[in-house]
């Protein structure tokens, strides 16, 4: 790689951004639903303790969205910083997909937002939950155009191109394209265990600095019943994900598994040292035929090899790395969720002090193998911006290195700083004992001729920790 | 291709700009105003944006959006020259939004830290907001007379965002604060005729093809009301600021809001039918016809029901923040 040349350099640069970006809606799309489960907890059983789970954790998720927002910014301007030949050529079918997530998600979670953080004596109960309720709707249907755009891009269909530029045939067909059902179900489940752990980590932290109420351990039960559930699907839905990515992208595949000669009966490589150089593997450790296994279901199936595909593939180490490392985190949360699961839900323990350890430092483990797998998927796509169509160097934007490395080493430092702030912030929340976090919810006051106290499903007005929070 | 689609979608395109403006206007505009405040009056500023700035700053999406949809040709030329300007603004975007969290979530030792940040990324924003709007303006060809109108759209702009802030608050907050703004407002004041005054003056000068559409007779009767109606609308607000005239804070800010809708039409008129100035036509740079009819079936479902609940969180949140602000 050559760092002067403003073609790495813009794809630094978009790589940065991208992967500070997704860290945050992988949070916010997986919490938003879970808050809404607080609500409706509370809703149903009047239970405060609940209440009180949505309150802290309504801080958290606006914490997140935020940042979410301002860097997803970002990300819509840089596809015409950055990528104009991308939008010039690809745009009749990319533009109408982002478009489509402006108007129906980015809207919706913002405003809806405001009445989730400051509705509490604006607003009925009922009208508090259907807040919660758009945002979570919001958040997915944002993941859900955004992934379809990703998807095509990866296995583009539904389209043709007349004079160099691509132009849509058929909308259901570009949407539905062959890899998105299995990324969107991926990336959401996803979500939902980065925010498990994260539950339970953040749990975890106030068991451990002994500030922790009643609704400690229901916040810590709720994310451990999702991991013990989700980690297996997730293995599930990834098998089902490659298995598509074999048939679309055999070329991916072939750098995740650093197979280098087309082989029936491949075996799967454990570690090794891929070599782009000798085009062969360093001290692997493999597992005879089971990557033929894993893939075609079938000891003897042939898997196609990197050298059918020389000067097309996407370099092999950080695709096959990246790989370990998804699959690696993966393993640990499986674990980790179910040895939890049998002490707390069947042998019905307290979580110990070794456990809470544990679950502290793992507490943005679904970060690690988030961005392990994007990385995957989006180094695997390489050297194509639309697979097999449009390269990514035929888009890029001409700037002079100079530009594009100064701004690239303020963004980086820019999320330094932010990512120091946040996880230090949640820190700061989760060592907050009930009450100080009670007294600084964001609320705006009644108005005068309010009258929503008398709602039935209103419980505000009987809220003994009114008084602190005025 | 039908000649009316890339039209609407000049319209969308213009309203969410308009809109972005007069609403995060008023946001940033309590940002730059939030170093002049007393630190107990700073939550009860930030609170009046509290839960609206988010959805304000979702209108620049939409337009910059609609600009990649519609006309993705000009959203790349567009984008790859104001890419200095751009990636500042994103990043003065990037601190206010975070700062906005962080000062009431992070400790109270940090708190003086991310005010100050949260009104330096106020100010970075709207100044490389101006700068934009200036090149823009001059065709994106960089000159030294076009980057001298840049620098002067860059601290025109933040001029007007202040203007929008302190009437805001007025409408917002109770005395003191509410006094106080309409102090900031009539300090604005001048400054801001200065601004207007000064960027129609320059405008036709440095572009040749604005001034050629300015100036043609008999088109230039058309145009006569939208300065006319600014100096009125301009003088109005300045009566009821040095109390010559009452009226409510509101009416004060939409007036405000009025001279940004005049603004966006003589910029409409001035660069019609270009989307880059003297380069590319709205209808050569619009994107095929059959990716404008999907999208189309989108913003007409969704538009109006964007426009509608953000009326109707507005009202959820109506009347003044109190003085002892329960947001801290």
């Amino acid at each position: 790689m050559n760092f002067a040349d403003p073609f790495v350099l813009a794809r630094l640069q978009f790589a940065a951004n991208i992967s500070f970006h997704i860290l945050f809606p992988t949070i916010s799309i997986g919490l938003c639903w879970v808050l809404l489960y607080f609500r409706t907890r509370y809703t149903l059983t009047g239970d405060k303790n609940w209440e009180y789970a949505y309150y802290f954790w309504v801080k958290m998720f606006a914490l997140t969205f935020a940042i979410g927002v301002v860097s997803g910014i970002t990300m819509s301007f840089q596809f015409g910083t950055n990528w104009p030949g991308f939008m010039a050529q690809a745009g009749n079918v990319a533009g109408p997909l982002l478009g489509y997530e402006v108007l129906t998600a980015f809207f919706l979670e913002a405003s809806f937002l405001g009445v989730m953080l400051f509705g509490k004596h604006r607003v009925s109960n009922r009208m508090h939950l259907t807040a919660a309720a758009l945002v979570a709707i919001g958040t997915t249907a944002s993941a859900f155009w955004i992934l379809s755009l990703n998807s095509w891009m990866q296995t583009p269909a539904g389209f043709e191109i007349r004079d160099g530029i691509f132009h849509a045939q058929d909308w259901w067909e570009v949407i539905f394209n062959p890899s998105f059902p299995y990324r969107l179900a991926h990336m959401l489940v996803a979500c939902l265990l980065t925010v498990a752990f994260l539950l339970m980590g953040v749990s975890s932290w106030r068991f451990l600095d002994k500030v922790d109420s009643p609704a400690t351990i229901m916040v810590f039960k709720t994310g451990l019943a999702l991991a013990v559930v989700l980690a297996p699907l997730q293995v599930f839905i990834g098998d089902l994900h490659g298995l598509n990515t074999f048939e679309h992208q055999p070329a991916k595949v072939a750098a995740i598994e650093a197979v280098w000669e087309t082989e029936k009966g491949a075996p799967f490589t454990l570690f090794a040292l891929p070599d782009e150089e000798t085009r062969t593997n360093r001290f692997a450790i493999e597992i005879p035929k089971l990557a033929s296994v894993i893939l075609t279901h079938d000891a003897e199936g042939q898997i196609r090899g990197l050298n059918e595909f020389e000067g097309r593939h996407p370099p092999v180490a950080p695709v096959f790395f990246a790989f370990r490392v998804m699959v690696g985190v993966g393993m640990l949360m499986i674990a980790m969720a179910w040895w939890l699961g049998w002490s707390i839900f069947i042998r019905k323990q307290h979580p110990n002090v070794i456990q809470l350890r544990i679950c502290s430092w793992m507490t943005f483990s679904g970060w690690v193998a988030v961005l392990a797998g994007w990385y995957v998927t989006e180094i695997g796509r390489q050297p194509w911006l639309v697979y097999n169509v449009l390269s990514v160097e035929s888009a890029v934007a001409e700037h002079g290195g100079g530009t594009v490395l100064s701004t690239l080493i303020l963004w980086l430092l820019l999320y330094a700083f932010i990512l120091f702030y946040y996880i230090s912030t949640m820190r700061h929340l989760a060592k907050k004992r009930l009450l100080s976090i009670l007294a600084s919810i964001q609320q705006y006051p009644k108005l005068e001729s309010d009258t929503l106290d008398t709602h039935s499903g209103d419980a505000n007005a009987r809220d003994p920790s009114n008084k602190e929070t005025k | 291709m039908e000649f009316w689609l890339p039209l609407v979608f000049a319209a969308v395109m213009g309203l969410a700009l308009l809109l972005y403006v007069v609403l995060d206007g008023y946001d940033l505009g309590v940002g730059l105003l939030l170093p002049f405040a007393a630190d107990d009056e700073k939550g009860q500023m930030i609170s009046s944006i509290g839960p609206f700035w988010d959805a304000n700053e979702t209108w620049i999406v939409l337009g910059v959006g609609v600009l990649l949809i519609a006309f993705p040709q000009a959203h790349g030329i567009i984008l790859t020259s104001l890419y200095l300007p751009a990636t500042l603004m994103l990043m003065g975007l990037v601190l206010r939004g975070i700062a906005f969290d962080f000062r009431v979530k992070a400790g109270d030792d940090q708190k003086a830290m991310w005010n100050g940040i949260f009104s330096f990324g106020s100010l970075l924003t709207a100044l490389c907001q101006g700068w934009m709007l200036g090149s823009y303006i001059t065709g994106l060809e960089p000159s030294l007379y076009n980057l001298l109108f840049s620098l002067l759209a860059a601290i025109s702009l933040p001029v007007l965002y202040v203007m929008l802030g302190a009437t805001w608050l007025m409408c917002r907050t109770a005395l003191p604060l509410a006094s106080k703004a309409r102090r900031w407002a009539r300090r604005g004041w001048l400054p801001l005729g200065f601004a207007l005054l000064v960027i129609s003056i320059a405008t036709p000068l440095v572009s040749e093809n604005i001034s050629a559409r300015w100036f043609a007779l008999p088109q230039f009767f058309w145009l006569l009301p939208v300065p006319l109606l600014t100096v009125c609308c301009y003088g109005w607000v300045g009566l009821v600021l040095y109390g010559k005239v009452k009226c409510r804070s509101l009416l004060l800010f939409l007036t405000l809001a009025a001279i940004c809708v005049l603004a966006a039409l003589g910029l409409a008129y001035s660069v019609y039918p270009d989307i880059i100035i003297g380069r590319l036509t709205i209808t050569e740079a619009a994107a095929s016809t059959e990716s404008l009819r999907f999208t189309l079936w989108g913003v007409l479902i969704t538009l109006p029901l964007i426009l509608g609940y953000t009326v109707f969180v507005y009202r959820i949140f109506s009347g003044k923040v109190p003085e002892h602000s329960s947001y801290e």
